[in-house]
C-alpha cells in the first residue's frame, strides 16, 4: 500500500520517492550465488532500521546443483514493513534474478506491475538453454508487464573489484552484494549494518572485505546515478512494542528456549541428536553455548540419539532431541521407552515434506499423526506446536515445563517454514519467564518408582541418590511398586493411567483464545506454522465485514479444555493445514464437528490470499 | 530399600536385588551374575553410583537382579542409553550387559560407536552363539552351517567375532573369559572395571537349552588345555596339556609349535596388552577353534582420553573463558536494536 509520494534529487536527476506500508523482496539465483546471505543482510538491516520483518528462505536440498540449472535455484524472500507482518508475503514486489533459471522458477510469483532486476550478463545461450528458454525472455517481450531493470551485474561487479588482487572466481562470489547494493538504494536502506558485518566477517581477509565493500557500494551508487531508476521506495519503521529486539529464526529460538529451560531449573541440558535437514541448526546453535553447561551429543544415528536422551533423562539431565520426519520414524521405538519409563524429555520434530525422504528443505505439517500415534501400543504423547519463529522459544520452555511436571516425553512440532524463517524477537525479561523446578526425591521409607502424585507424575529418582536404587525399563510395570508385571488388570490400569496423565496436562494450559468475535459464521482453526497466514487472512476478511474468526492450537494433545466449546459457537469450522487433513480428523473424532478441511501439500506455506479466497468461497463473500 | 553408608564395606550379596532370578536352571548367566556382584564388592564401589543398562535378550534381564540403578532398555540400544547416562553424569559407574544378538545384530551400530568414542563404561557381551529368548534361532556369532529352528538346512550366514569387531572399532580394553572359569571371570571383570575408557569383555556363556555344549571344547577337562590359551602380559603364548605348546609367528601368520628341542619360549610370540598398534590383539582375536587355541584374558589395554572426560573439559574450558553464563547475556547475543 502506497502511503506517500514525493520527489527528491538523486545525483543529477530527480526521482520519485514512494512511501510504502510494506514490501516483499525476493533474491534468487544459483545455490552458490549467495542469495541466502543477501536476503539475510537485507533482513538484518531492515530489522535494525525498525521495520517488522518476516522471511522465507527457499533452497534446494542439493548443496551445489549444477550451475545454471532449474534444480539449483536458491531463493530468499522477505517482507518488511511499518505494520505488523504475519507472513513473508504472497506475491513479490521486487524480484532479483541472477540467472535465467532463477527467473524461470520465480517469475510467476512476481506481482503484475512488480520490479524485476536481472543480471543481464547471465542471460547467455548456455544458461538460457539450461533453464529451458528457447529465446531470451529479456528480448521476447514476455516480461513487458513488469518494470524490468537489466543490469550487467557480472561486469559491474568485476569492475568494482578489479584492484582487489583476488581471483576471478572469488570476485564472482561478491556479485550478490552488488545486487544487494542496488536493492539498498531502491529502498533507501543504510549500508552500515552490512559494512559492519563485512568487516567483522572478513577481518582476517582484508582483500575480500574490500571487494565486498566496493561492490556493495558500487551497486548502491549504480541505483543512485543511473538514470534507469526513476522511483525509490521508503518503508517507515514499524510501530512495535518498545524494547530490545534481535532477529531469530525458529531454530535459533528453539535452541535458546532449550537452554533457558534448563537454566531456569538449574539443570544441565543434554541434546542428543543426529544431523537432519531442517533441524540441524538447533544443534549448531546449542553446540556454541557450552559455557551454559550444554552437552551436545551427535549420535551415530537417530535411534541412538533418542536412546541417549532416555538415558540422560534417567540420569537427571534436561534431555532433548531434534529431528525431522524420517528421523522421528526411527526414534519412535525409543520414544515408546520414554513413555513406558515415564521420564521427562523433549522431542523436537522440524517437519518437512514427506513421506520417506520427501522434500527435505520444504515445509509441511504432515507429521501430526505420527506425533500423536506413531508408536506401538497405547503410547500417549503430549504434543505442542509453535506458531511463529519467536514462539519456538516459548514452546521449548513450555515443553520442558510439562515434561518435568508430568514426568513424560513431550513432542514439539515445528516445521521448515518456522525453523528457517526469521522475525524480530523481543528479548524477554528473564524474571518474566516461567519458573521451572525439577525435584528429585531423597531416601525415605516410602519410595516407590511408580507411586504417583496428584498430577499422576511418578518420582524422578536419579542414579547417585543413596538408597533409591531401582530398575526401570520397557516391560510393563506394576502400579506403584514398579516391578515387571504381566497381570492383565494391572496392564489396563497402567495404560489408562498413562493416558489420564496426559489428559491432566490440560489443567495446566491456557484456554483456546479466539481472534475476532467469539461467535459467528465461520471459525478457522489452525495449528503450528500456519498461524501467520491464517491470522492475516482472517484479519483481511474481517475488514471486509465477514463473520469470521480464528483460533490456533499450540497444544494438540491434550487440547485446551475449552476447545470443543469454542468450536460449538460457530456455524462452520474450517481447518487449513499443510497436509491431507490430520487435525481435521482429530477434531472430527474428538468433537463430532463437521469441520471442513483446506489442504495444501506443495512444500510451501499458505499464501494469505489462498485462505482469504477459501473464506469467501465458504461465506459467499457476504458481509454480515 | 535400605540406605547405604559410606563406611560399610558391601558384600557380594548386598549387590543383589530382591527379585527372583529367572534364567533357566543351569544357565551360564548365573555364574556371571555372581562374579559381577563379587567384583563390585571387591572394588568398594557404592550401589547408588552404579548403573546397569541392558538391551533385550536373556542376558538383558541382568539389571533386575542387581540392587543398583538399572535400566532394561530396548533391543540393541543399551550402549546408546548408557552413553546418555554417562554424559549426563560422568561420576556414575556404568555397565552395559548385552548378548551376541543384542550387541552385534540389531545393535551393531551402537556397539561400534560407543566403543570408538571410548566412554568410560564396561560392556559385557554374553556370547552364547544363539538367540535364546526367542527360542533358538541362529545369531551373528553362530558358526556357519549351524542348524537351528530358523536354519533347518544349516545357516548360510558367516559369523563375526566380537573381539575382532571391538578391536576394529578402536576399543581401548578388550578381553575374553568364560562362564565356568569363575576365577578368571572375576579377574577379567575386575580388570575391565578398573580400566578408564571403554572396556569390552566377551564372555563365553553356555545356553544349556538351545545351544548346549557350544563351548564344551573350551571347558571340557580333557580338551580345554589344548583349545584355550590364557594370556599373560609380556609372557610368551603357551598352552597345552601333556605336551607344552606355543604360538610362533611365521611371517604374518601364527602357528602352533611344540616346545622342547629347538623351540624355546623365546621363539614364541610374546603378549603385550599395551601396544598402541592393535594388530597383535587383532591377530589373537582371529585365532579360532579348532585350528588354534582360543586366547582368554586381556587382549588389549591402552590409555586414551575418554569421551565424557573431553566433553566435560570443553564445558569447563568454555565456562572459564566465558564466565558470564546468564540468560540475559544469551538473549542479547547477536545484533540487537532498541525500539523506543
Amino acid at each position: 500500500m502506497v502511503v506517500s509520494t514525493q520527489t527528491k534529487n538523486a545525483g543529477q536527476r530527480q526521482v520519485k520517492v514512494v512511501g510504502l506500508e510494506s514490501t516483499i523482496v525476493r533474491f534468487c539465483g544459483d545455490s552458490g550465488d549467495g542469495m541466502q546471505l543477501a536476503g539475510t543482510q537485507l533482513t538484518n538491516t531492515s530489522a535494525i532500521f525498525g521495520n517488522d520483518v518476516s522471511t522465507l528462505p527457499d533452497f534446494p536440498s542439493e548443496i551445489r546443483a549444477p550451475v545454471g540449472t532449474l534444480a539449483g535455484v536458491s531463493g530468499f524472500q522477505l517482507a518488511f514493513g511499518s505494520k505488523k507482518l504475519r507472513t513473508p508475503g504472497d506475491q513479490v514486489d521486487v524480484l532479483v534474478a541472477m540467472n535465467p533459471a532463477a527467473l524461470k522458477t520465480n517469475i510467476e510469483d512476481l506481482n503484475a506491475d512488480g520490479t524485476l532486476i536481472v543480471n543481464e550478463d547471465a542471460f547467455t545461450g548456455g544458461n538460457l538453454a539450461k533453464a529451458g528458454y528457447e529465446n531470451n525472455p529479456l528480448e521476447t517481450g514476455e516480461l513487458d508487464k513488469y518494470h524490468v531493470f537489466r543490469i550487467p551485474i557480472d561486469k559491474l561487479n568485476t569492475e568494482a573489484c578489479k584492484d582487489s588482487g583476488l581471483t576471478g572466481r572469488t570476485v564472482g562470489r561478491c556479485k550478490n552484494f552488488f545486487a544487494l547494493g542496488v536493492v539498498y538504494w531502491l529502498y533507501g536502506r543504510p549500508m552500515e549494518p552490512t559494512l559492519d558485518w563485512i568487516s567483522a566477517k572478513f577481518g582476517t581477509k582484508p582483500a575480500v572485505a574490500e571487494a565486498n565493500t566496493k561492490t556493495l557500494k558500487a551497486g548502491y551508487y549504480y541505483g543512485e546515478t543511473t538514470e534507469i531508476f526513476t522511483v525509490q521506495y521508503t518503508v517507515a519503521p514499524a510501530k512495535i512494542e518498545a524494547g530490545r529486539y534481535r532477529k531469530l529464526t525458529g531454530n535459533e529460538a528453539m535452541a535458546l528456549g532449550l537452554i533457558a529451560a534448563a537454566k531456569l531449573a538449574n539443570k544441565s541440558l543434554f541434546y542428543g541428536t543426529y544431523p537432519i535437514t531442517p533441524a540441524s541448526d538447533i544443534l549448531h546453535e546449542l553446540a556454541r553455548h557450552k559455557n551454559y553447561d550444554v552437552r551436545t551429543f551427535q549420535a551415530e544415528d537417530e535411534i541412538a540419539a533418542m536412546a541417549s536422551v532416555v538415558g540422560a533423562a534417567f540420569a537427571g539431565a534436561f534431555a532433548a532431541t531434534g529431528t525431522s520426519g524420517p528421523g522421528l520414524a526411527l526414534k519412535s521405538e525409543a520414544i515408546g521407552l520414554g513413555i513406558m519409563t515415564e521420564l521427562p524429555m523433549v522431542i523436537i520434530n522440524v517437519q518437512r515434506g514427506g513421506p520417506s525422504t520427501g522434500l527435505p528443505t520444504k515445509t509441511e505439517q504432515a507429521d501430526l499423526g505420527q506425533a500423536i500415534w506413531g508408536r506401538n501400543g497405547e503410547a500417549p504423547m503430549c504434543v505442542l506446536a509453535p506458531q511463529s519463529p519467536g514462539d519456538c522459544f516459548d514452546i521449548a520452555i513450555e515443553a520442558f515445563r510439562i515434561a518435568v511436571d508430568y514426568m513424560t516425553p513431550v513432542m514439539v512440532l515445528s516445521d521448515g517454514y518456522l525453523a528457517n524463517g526469521a522475525e524480530p524477537w523481543k528479548i524477554p525479561d528473564v524474571s518474566s519467564l516461567p519458573k521451572l523446578t525439577a525435584t528429585h526425591p531423597q531416601a525415605g521409607n516410602d519410595f516407590h518408582p511408580y507411586q504417583r502424585d496428584a498430577k499422576l507424575a511418578r518420582p524422578w529418582a536419579i542414579p547417585g541418590t543413596t538408597g533409591l536404587q531401582h530398575r526401570i525399563g520397557g516391560l510393563e510395570k506394576s502400579d506403584i511398586i514398579g516391578d515387571v508385571c504381566y497381570d492383565p488388570k494391572n496392564h489396563e490400569h497402567m495404560i489408562r493411567t498413562r493416558r489420564e496423565k496426559i489428559d491432566k496436562i490440560a489443567e495446566s494450559i491456557p484456554p483456546l483464545e479466539v481472534f475476532g468475535e467469539t461467535t459467528g459464521e465461520l471459525l478457522l482453526l489452525g495449528w503450528g506454522g500456519t498461524y501467520g497466514a491464517i491470522t492475516a487472512a482472517v484479519e483481511n476478511a474481517q475488514a471486509k465485514g465477514l463473520s469470521v474468526s480464528s483460533a490456533h492450537l499450540r497444544h494438540l494433545d491434550p487440547m485446551p479444555k475449552n476447545t470443543g466449546e469454542v468450536l460449538s459457537r460457530f456455524k462452520k469450522v474450517l481447518i487449513p493445514e499443510l497436509n491431507m487433513g490430520q487435525l481435521l480428523m482429530l477434531i472430527r473424532a474428538h468433537f463430532l464437528v463437521d469441520a471442513i478441511g483446506f489442504n495444501k501439500i506443495q512444500g510451501k506455506p499458505f499464501m494469505i490470499c489462498e485462505i482469504e479466497n477459501k473464506i469467501e468461497e465458504i461465506l459467499g463473500n457476504k458481509p454480515r | 530399600m535400605c540406605a547405604d553408608t559410606a563406611t560399610v564395606q558391601l558384600k557380594a550379596k548386598d549387590f543383589g536385588s530382591d527379585q527372583d532370578v529367572r534364567w533357566c536352571p543351569g544357565c551360564g548367566d548365573y555364574a556371571i551374575l555372581s562374579q559381577v556382584k563379587k567384583v563390585l564388592s571387591t572394588l568398594g564401589v557404592s550401589r547408588e553410583n552404579t548403573v546397569f543398562v541392558s538391551g533385550i535378550g536373556c542376558s538383558s534381564r541382568f539389571p533386575y537382579y542387581m540392587n543398583t540403578y538399572g535400566f532394561h532398555s530396548i533391543h540393541g540400544r543399551a550402549p546408546a542409553v548408557a552413553t546418555g547416562v554417562k554424559v549426563a553424569n560422568p561420576e556414575l559407574d556404568v555397565w552395559v550387559v548385552t548378548g551376541d544378538g543384542d550387541a552385534l545384530s540389531i545393535g551393531g551400530n551402537h556397539f561400534l560407536h560407543a566403543i570408538r568414542r571410548n566412554l568410560n563404561i564396561n560392556i559385557l557381551l554374553f556370547n552364547n552363539r544363539i538367540y535364546g529368548l526367542t527360542k533358538g534361532q541362529y545369531s551373528p556369532t553362530s558358526p556357519f552351517g549351524k542348524r537351528t529352528k530358523s536354519s533347518p538346512f544349516g545357516s548360510v550366514d558367516y559369523p563375526l567375532y566380537p573381539l575382532s569387531v571391538a578391536i576394529g572399532a578402536e576399543a581401548t580394553f578388550v578381553a575374553r573369559t568364560i562362564d565356568v572359569n569363575v576365577k578368571h571371570l572375576a579377574y577379567v571383570l575386575e580388570r575391565a572395571a578398573r580400566h578408564k575408557g571403554i572396556s569390552f569383555v566377551e564372555i563365553y556363556q553356555n545356553c544349556n537349552i538351545f545351544n548346549d555344549g557350544s563351548f564344551l571344547y573350551a571347558t571340557g577337562k580333557d580338551t580345554k588345555n589344548d583349545t584355550t590359551l590364557y594370556l599373560e602380559d609380556n609372557k610368551p603364548l603357551v598352552f597345552g596339556g601333556d605336551t607344552k605348546k606355543g604360538i610362533r609367528l611365521n611371517g604374518m601368520n601364527p602357528e602352533i609349535v611344540e616346545l622342547g628341542g629347538d623351540v624355546t619360549e623365546d621363539d614364541l610370540l610374546f603378549h603385550d596388552e599395551k601396544l598402541a598398534e592393535p594388530s597383535l590383539a587383532y591377530l589373537l582375536s582371529r585365532m579360532h577353534h579348532p585350528e588354534f587355541p582360543e586366547p582368554m584374558g586381556v587382549f588389549r589395554c591402552v590409555e586414551r582420553p575418554t569421551y565424557e572426560g573431553m566433553l566435560v573439559q570443553q564445558i569447563d574450558d568454555a565456562k572459564k573463558s566465558d564466565a558470564d553464563a546468564s540468560l540475559e547475556r544469551l538473549f542479547n547475543g547477536g545484533d540487537t536494536w532498541d525500539v523506543k
